[in-house]
């Protein structure tokens, strides 16, 4: 197939490297350097799409990051990507695409009889006609809004790209390569400064790419290409293509997205798919030029209707003609350079002007060229459906209130120009307040509020030697400022033609007993009428007309069309522009994807993985693994067949009759040493701690301030003035932050110093009747009987040559050790208290066995310490000192607190001894009765008792201290169970706890 | 992204630091009698205060030292920063 509307001898595409693709199933040629939108228009394709909410066909508008139309469904190498824009997406060999929010095809679109039905849907419909009644949401309404809504699919496929963030620190960072970002570079760079210069295309040069200057004796693209090889030769200089810097945060951080790998057919070996960069700047340039905007008029929606910035660039940078009978519809002086570069390639435009008698260099070259001019006139309306094919024109009165009479004329294209709009997004981000600039009727930046400057188009300045002028001399002066130095930098002459003032209009009127649609923003389908409509409905905020309308919602953020939106507000309620103001700027400033925000932290790089030194004796020997916080921990070892349950179940059993051995490395683990340690301890715990002799360790609970518990655990007193606190897994981390805040703010008096050494020490939990015998084998040389090594007592070990520490502490209930080695001897620990353990039968035990012991013994852990329980709730109150003050004590005072009917850690046994109760079942008095029924507790944990063989959970209960003995019905349901319980004593096994003394 | 500078450290980002709440409130001393209005004061009452405000703030994945930040609530500028012993003048 023939490109039929590719020229000859124009463009900076390589010509010599043809590629194929795909749009809409049927193969196309285009060139390297094309995007899909200018490979499309060269074929003669200018129907790409459906409109969000009319269905009416779409073609392109612009030819880049404004573009509201050309959304498509990109596929890459086996991967799908929507919401892509065909004026940015590169070509390559291979490429596929599908238009996007049509149903059946492009050119066959049944939403679109909603357009022919005149079933239009005026601002605020869905408000209105989806409100009620409710049961039609999910039958009708939903399905009607799915079907009809929709800029595309994300895949649900796992995404095998690589996305890496990067973070960058520079003296200048400068957003855009047209005149104003290159002039402003490198004068910076020339005085040594380290500078970053980003372009969102894949072209450097902006503006100078298509405009007909010239820059000391040379082409305006010449003269860009030559500033571009000088910086990318310098070591202090970063030159970024494909990058979009989409976001300026707090203190001078600005985020920008890199396309590294999207204009290729797959991203290379070792390469990521897209790199999002932090980067931290001193001072920020602002470069960001201008987009035109369109004039409003009746069908401007039609394919065919494009920006005329977008039709030049088309033809300079593609080489391809937009349409062969163009029509350029104008309000200034662009319009007359791209009907003069039509002229130049042979087609002759017809060029309509709404001002009366405009002079300018520019306009005389256009009359010079003999291109047909008619001043004071104006498009009425485009006719065609799929392509515009004629135009409805008239001339209009000097006011701009009266249309004369409408001529039709016939044209292929209508290229749109109603001024220019700056790009002033980044600088609003950055918290400028912008202001209103008459002269231009549009917004720019007001008094700059972080280190940053706009310069050139973006900050209104349409003249290329002024903006020149103004961006060395910034370049300079900033980088001075950081570097020191002054190079002097020859500013270069400047030949450009002066144009002249623009008019003051933007809207065409609908002629009599016509009712055209006139769109505002052609993402969302916002027309002139919508706008009025919310108005008349008494919405004046702009804000509010804005989510009332969707004016400037879409993914274009409005970038062509909010400017007009404010006009026409501004005009109906008689308020100057500046009166009713602009919408707030957000990042990002264009879609940006997921993928490149979350970056690398997926799946299992999503938060880090911590593993015990022990971890690969665990996997050797069939552990099943858990995530308990950032660690891993075995959960069960399996043996056979075995499930969860039978595992957990013969673990458990094994440490009540022989002994068990578990990996309790995880536990946070705090030295703290220093004269004042005792003091520490005593204010941090509830109860009491001065009178601690050596040697011995001590169970604790510490409170917030509130009086809420926050974790609870031993600590052992090494030496007179060196402790060793051990915290939950899950509360290590803060639990150190509230001891150093307390130490460094609070109390900085006392003199303590703490460090986590959670990762220093291996530890393993040694438990049950025989646990004492095995011990005594792996310390032979030390007293480890009931008077040498009493409960709660302490000693230092000799572990086959390894120094040791031996706790004797216990969480299971039974008989106990903690036996802690430095982690490198971890799996040396490990190996020999299984080699020797061997003749007691012992087991290794995972989590799931470990919380069945403490369960059924009545240990409180996190699922009762769930930062809303009190001591008293836990069955702690014993170790709440009354003598003594302690961090969150005068909390315990609250009236709530010490109700007489507070909840109370109980046990619940379900009355059929079979039937586990699922953990978060809520406790109730009647199942039968009306809800919301009352709730009096819930369950925290749950476990098979191996001890007696039948179910047993612990429950948060509401007056629990009386209720020892009722009956009550646990019910889920998310389970969908109603199960009747009998509320006993939370210690269901060994109650007077003579086990772990024994 | 704040850009805070640490006293003992330098300018760092913020995803090194955790927020610590207002840095005027006062702990009452130990074993002292305080009434209720002064005790849920000290835990639960704080100002929402639009401007300049003295927080805390730990450097948790630099010095681990807790430290000051005179930093406005609005527009998120950061005038000074203190040790956690300075006096704030
Ligand atoms: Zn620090």
């Amino acid at each position: 197939m023939t490109q039929a509307f590719r020229i000859e001898n124009e463009g900076l595409i390589n010509r010599d490297k043809k590629l194929s693709f795909k749009f809409n199933g049927k193969t196309y040629f285009g060139y390297e350097g094309d995007t899909l939108a200018s490979a499309l228009l060269a074929n003669g394709v200018h129907l790409v799409g459906r409109s969000f909410k009319y269905h009416r066909p779409r073609g392109f508008f612009g030819a880049g990051v404004d573009e509201p139309y050309a959304v498509v469904q990109l596929y890459r190498n086996g991967e799908t990507e929507p919401n892509i824009k065909a004026t940015e997406q590169e070509l390559f060999e291979g490429l596929e695409a599908k238009s996007v929010n049509c149903w059946p095809s492009v050119n066959f679109d049944i939403g679109a009889i909603n357009n022919f039905l005149k079933i239009f849907l005026p601002a605020g419909f869905y408000y209105k006609t989806f409100m009620w009644p409710k049961s039609f949401w999910y039958r009708i309404y939903e399905p009607f809004i799915r079907k009809a809504a929709g800029l595309g699919v994300a895949s649900t496929k796992h995404d095998k790209e690589r996305y890496e963030h990067k973070y960058e620190y520079c003296d200048l960072l400068i957003a855009g390569s047209g005149p104003s970002g290159l002039a402003g570079a490198y004068a910076a760079a020339k005085n040594g400064a380290k500078v970053i210069l980003a372009e969102d295309k894949p072209r450097f040069g902006g503006s100078l790419l298509t405009s007909d200057v010239n820059i000391g004796n040379q082409s305006g693209k010449d003269w860009a290409e030559g500033i571009i090889a000088e910086l990318k030769t310098m070591p202090n200089v970063v030159v970024k293509n494909r990058s979009q810097i989409f976001g300026y945060y707090d203190h001078n951080m600005l985020v920008m997205s890199e396309k590294v790998s999207d204009h290729l057919p797959s991203t290379k070996k070792y390469h990521p798919n897209k790199r999002l960069w932090y980067i931290r700047a001193k001072e920020v340039l602002i470069s960001s030029g201008s987009i035109e905007r369109p004039i409003v008029f009746g069908n401007n929606d039609t394919p065919g209707v494009m920006l005329s910035s977008a039709a030049k660039e088309y033809l300079k940078v593609y080489g391809v003609l937009v349409g062969r009978k163009p029509l350029v519809f104008t309000n200034n002086d662009s319009g007359y350079e791209t009907a003069i570069e039509f002229k130049k390639h042979g087609v002759d435009p017809v060029v309509l002007d709404s001002r009366k008698n405009p002079e300018s260099e520019i306009i005389d070259e256009a009359k010079n060229l003999g291109i047909n001019i008619k001043n004071s006139y104006v498009v009425v309306a485009a006719q065609g459906y799929k392509k515009v094919k004629s135009a409805d024109i008239a001339s209009i009165s000097e006011d701009k209130k009266q249309l004369g009479k409408i001529e039709n004329i016939k044209c292929d294209c209508i290229c749109v120009s109603g001024f220019w709009t700056p790009t002033i997004h980044l600088a609003s981000q950055s918290g400028n307040k912008t202001k209103f600039k008459e002269e231009i009727d549009a917004f720019v930046p007001g008094q700059s509020k972080q280190n940053e400057i706009t310069l050139g188009a973006a900050n209104g300045v349409f003249s290329l030697e002024e903006t020149l002028k103004t961006s060395f001399t910034a370049g300079s002066k900033l980088s001075k400022n950081i570097t020191e130095n002054n190079n002097e930098i020859a500013i270069p002459n400047v030949v450009e033609k002066k144009s002249s003032q623009h008019d003051k209009f933007w809207c065409v009127p609908l002629p009599k007993g016509k009712n055209y649609k006139r769109f505002l923003d052609f993402q969302n389908d916002v027309a002139v009428s919508d706008v009025e409509i919310a108005l008349r409905e008494g919405y004046r905020s702009i804000e509010h007309v804005k989510r009332y309308t969707t004016l400037g919602m879409a993914t274009d953020q409005g970038k062509t069309s909010n400017l007009n939106g404010l006009q026409l507000v501004s005009e109906i309620e008689n308020k100057i522009v500046p009166a009713v103001g602009h919408t707030t700027f957000r990042p990002p400033y264009t879609p940006i994807s997921i993928g490149a925000i979350v970056g690398r932290e997926v799946g299992k790089n999503s938060k880090p993985t911590r593993k015990s030194p022990m971890h690969s004796w665990h996997e050797k020997n069939n552990a099943i693994f858990v995530d308990a916080g950032v660690w891993l921990r075995p959960r069960y070892y399996k043996r056979g067949n075995e499930n969860l349950f039978e595992g957990s179940k013969r673990e458990a059993k094994n440490v009540r009759t022989n002994v068990g051995v578990c990996d309790v490395t995880t536990l946070g683990k705090i030295d703290i040493k220093g004269p004042d340690a005792a003091e520490l301890l005593n204010r941090v715990y509830t109860n009491a701690w001065l009178k601690l002799p050596v040697g011995k360790a001590r169970y604790g609970v510490m409170l917030r301030e509130d009086g809420i518990v926050m974790d609870d655990g031993t600590t052992t007193r090494i030496s007179e003035n060196h402790y060793h606190m051990t915290t939950t897994t899950a509360q290590a981390a803060n639990v150190l932050s509230h001891l150093e805040y307390y130490l460094q703010i609070v109390w900085p008096e006392l003199n303590v110093n703490v460090v986590s050494t959670t990762e220093q020490w291996a530890g393993a939990a040694i438990a049950g009747p025989k646990s004492r015998d095995l011990l005594q084998k792996l310390f032979p040389n030390s007293d480890v009987s009931n008077e040498g090594l009493p409960f709660m007592g302490y000693m230092e070990g000799d572990l086959f040559g390894v120094k040791a520490r031996i706790f004797r502490i216990s969480f299971s209930g039974e008989l106990a050790y903690e036996v802690n080695v430095e982690s490198d001897y971890g799996n040396f620990m490990w190996e020999k208290i299984m080699e020797v353990g061997k003749e007691f039968n012992i087991q290794p035990y995972g989590t799931e066995a470990l919380s069945t012991l403490r369960i059924e013994m009545g240990h409180v852990a996190g699922s009762e310490l769930d930062g809303r329980t009190i001591p008293y709730d836990n069955a702690l109150e014993g170790l709440v000192s009354k003598k003594k003050d302690f961090i969150g004590k005068r909390s315990l005072q609250r009236s709530a607190f010490t109700a007489e009917d507070r909840q109370r850690v109980v046990g619940v046994v379900p009355l059929d001894k079979k039937t586990s109760i699922p953990e978060g079942s809520h406790l109730v008095k009647d199942d039968k009765a009306a809800l919301p029924n009352p709730k009096l507790g819930h369950i925290s944990a749950s476990c098979w008792s191996v001890e007696y063989d039948n179910p047993f959970s612990l429950a948060i209960l509401k007056d629990g201290k009386n209720m020892i003995g009722q009956k009550l019905f646990a019910m889920s349901p998310l389970k969908n169970k109603v199960i009747p319980v009998e509320i006993v004593s939370s210690h269901y096994v060994d109650p007077k706890g003579e086990r772990v003394r024994s | 992204m704040l850009y805070i500078n640490c006293p003992h450290c330098g300018m760092r980002s913020q995803n090194e630091f955790s927020y610590g709440g207002d840095a005027s409130v006062k702990r009452p001393k130990l074993n002292k009698e305080v009434s209720d209005q002064e005790w849920d004061n000290f835990v639960y009452n704080r100002k929402s205060l639009r401007g300049k405000h003295l927080e805390l703030w730990q450097h948790i994945s630099g010095c681990r030292q807790w430290i000051k930040v005179e930093r406005d609530t609005a527009t998120h500028e950061i005038f000074r920063t203190f040790k956690a012993d300075e006096e704030v003048a």
